[in-house]
């Protein structure tokens, strides 16, 4: 994953194979998001070129979903389910455990840029709560011992 | 021998890979280790099976320390899987494969009645597979409860050059993970029911709309929609019928509206997924203004085996007009949480207490959400309400999609409204008025109401009004339930804040 913001040219090489799709917007900011983290603002002007939409309309795609992120987030993405299947297991009181250790509050980044804190409601692990997700990894019945863990393994 | 250890996603959360991985390293050649999907009883996750030639055993929860007991045969078993009672009181249909069968085996799918509603589906005319469904009584899984039959024969009727099949995957409900289960555990039902609708109603193109926050079930859709397309299951010829189907797996951002239909279409075309005002319907004008069928995952996992053993005998099952099974979630603050599938009609109290076995902090029962942010807090006195469609709606709930979240006597169910409405701000599309705005003001009148304003619970029960009246779709429709419910339910966690200032 680069931090440096990408060249016009390289976000069209990226994306222009999936110009034939039915409804290619979606999955070319995916895949915008999975090369360098998040959807950089140089992408707008290049999909609104490609697909022949006003640059007004791409970014309103891109701000009306939580997932694509204006600038990268830390190197680990720590999301924390704040649903209500989680809540009945002492999720709130967990997720605020975390975040104190963090010393960050919701989408913020630990200062070390280690880790990324989102909430998400619902990972489906709704009999086995709380959970959180860490990068792409789910992590069930979050107690103590688990949550000291996931600190370690984002360097808290 | 044979060892099965779960790749669902629970199991995995629960340290299921690690658990495989252990095994791995202490067996020899002669041992297959298959990674299935889960059966359901997610408490016992990561569940081990073991065939040492006399059936399936099963022993959990396993940790990686466990594995050289497991082995050795000293540790203690839970006997035959399909005599846990929680598994033997089940009625599967649905989910007959879910954690049997490899889900990326193909063969292992087929040998265990896979295909065998496609094969028949190709054999007949549209218009017969879509009387089939509408014969079997099935209604939409995804919580509206609309009779599937009777939305296949609007697109079937509906003269167009292209139709599609757009599954709505996006399970954003607390509670729920039926969908997930099913995605990860036996992908090739979800492949077969779209391809038996694409044959009923002429679509030769589908979707699935998967919501991002499940990565391994978009990998397993993935692997298995090629396998399908390899092994002439999808493409231009489906099993040799000369008639084509093809799909893909398309991937969510994110947004919680986007489980709404016509917001879904939105997306899969590529724009912000704001809900589109119905009528046209989406079976008439759809997809890109095609016609289209949008069902939820578990409507169409359910239609290979109404075509397998046929209508008649899935609508057999259930009550009243609620035929066949419905998969439970037992979800939340609960002993034994996990996918229940049974015919519709157990009781709400019966699920909760006897299946479930109460609460898992062993306090109390307060409240059971059913179906989701959307569904009503309903209270032990309406514990005899029957699963059934019109059972709860008579009784001021929804069964949505059948998830299920326990909470015991801790829950401030003051809080758990304004969440509702807190969680229907965030969510919310804003492109009506009463969901965008109403449900900011839901939550400044909640606060209204703790820090002991009087007035404001009848200003929330008539802001609710509004919201249900005049909200463009469920999300700014339905958030009244779980408000509400919680208001005329438990009125004392309304007024000890009150009392409190006075």
């Amino acid at each position: 994953m680069l931090d440096q913001a990408p060249a016009p040219d390289d976000i069209r090489d990226l994306v222009t194979p999936l110009v034939g799709l039915e409804g290619p917007l979606l999955p070319m900011l995916h895949a915008i998001q999975a090369e360098w983290g998040h959807v950089p603002q140089a992408a707008v002007p290049v999909l609104a070129d490609l697909l022949n939409l006003g640059v007004a309309e791409v970014h309103g795609v891109v701000s009306f979903y939580h997932d694509f992120r204006k600038e990268p987030a830390g190197r680990h993405m720590l999301k924390i389910c704040r649903a209500e299947a989680c809540q009945s297991v002492g999720g709130n009181a967990m997720a605020q455990r975390m975040l104190d250790r963090l010393g960050v509050d919701w989408h913020g980044t630990t200062r070390d840029g280690a880790v990324t804190v989102e909430p998400v409601y619902c990972l489906g692990m709704c009999a086995c709560g709380p959970a959180v997700m860490l990068d792409d990894r789910v992590i069930g019945r979050v107690d103590e011992a688990r949550m000291e863990r996931l600190m370690t393994q984002v360097g808290a | 021998m044979k060892i099965w250890v779960p790749m669902d996603s629970a199991a995995k959360a629960l340290g299921a890979d690690e658990v495989a991985d252990a095994i791995a390293a202490q067996v020899g050649p002669d041992v297959r280790i298959i990674r299935n999907g889960s059966r359901g009883m997610v408490w016992l996750e990561p569940l081990v099976e073991i065939d040492r030639g006399d059936g399936r055993v099963a022993y959990g929860p396993v940790t990686p320390d466990d594995v050289a007991a497991l082995l050795d045969g000293t540790l203690e078993s839970l006997g035959r899987v399909e005599d846990i009672p929680f598994f033997a009181r089940q009625t599967r249909l649905t989910f007959a494969r879910c954690g049997v069968i490899d889900p990326l085996d193909l063969d292992d799918y087929a040998a265990h009645g896979g295909l065998v509603g496609l094969r028949r589906a190709i054999g007949m005319t549209g218009a017969d597979i879509v009387q089939e469904v509408t014969d079997s009584g099935l209604r939409g899984r995804g919580g509206a409860g609309f009779p599937t039959g009777i939305k296949w024969k609007t697109v079937h009727d509906a003269p167009a050059d292209q139709k599609y099949i757009v599954c709505n995957a996006d399970e954003g409900d607390s509670g729920t993970f039926a969908d997930r289960m099913i995605m990860e555990g036996d992908p090739f039902t979800l492949i077969e029911g779209m391809a038996i609708a694409g044959l009923a109603v002429g679509a030769t193109r589908g979707y699935v709309y998967l919501r991002s926050e499940y990565p391994d079930a978009i990998a397993v859709m993935n692997a298995a929609v090629r396998i399908a397309r390899q092994r002439g299951v999808l493409g231009a010829d489906v099993l040799g019928s000369g008639r084509a189907f093809d799909m893909e797996i398309r991937v969510g951002a994110g947004a919680y509206v986007c489980g709404e239909e016509t917001s879904l279409l939105n997306s899969l075309e590529g724009k912000r997924g704001v809900v589109r005002a119905k009528p046209p319907l989406p079976a008439l004008e759809g997809f890109f203004g095609k016609p289209t069928v949008v069902n939820n995952v578990i409507s169409l996992a359910t239609v290979p085996v109404i075509l397998e053993k046929g209508a008649q005998h899935y609508a057999d099952f259930g009550l009243g007009r609620s035929r066949g099974t419905v998969t439970l979630q037992i979800a939340g603050n609960v002993r034994r949480g996990g996918l229940f599938e049974t015919a519709f009609g157990v009781s709400l109290g019966e699920v909760v207490n006897d299946i479930g076995g109460g609460t898992l902090s062993g306090r109390p029962v307060k409240a059971v959400q059913v179906g989701g942010p959307l569904g009503a807090y309903m209270p032990v006195s309406k514990f005899d309400t029957p699963m059934g469609y019109e059972e709860f709606d008579k009784n001021g709930g929804l069964i949505g999609h059948a998830g299920l979240v326990v909470f015991d006597d801790t829950a401030d169910m003051l809080q758990m409204a304004r969440f509702a409405m807190e969680f229907c701000a965030v969510e919310s599309c804003g492109k009506c008025t009463p969901c965008r705005i109403g449900a900011v003001r839901g939550v400044e009148t909640i606060d209204r109401i703790a820090a002991g304003d009087a007035a404001a619970a009848d200003l929330l029960t008539d802001l609710c009004e509004v919201m249900k009246d005049g909200s463009l779709c469920a999300l700014g429709g339905f958030t009244p339930f779980p408000v509400m419910s919680a208001l005329t339910q438990f009125p004392d966690d309304f007024a000890t804040a009150k009392e409190a200032a006075e």
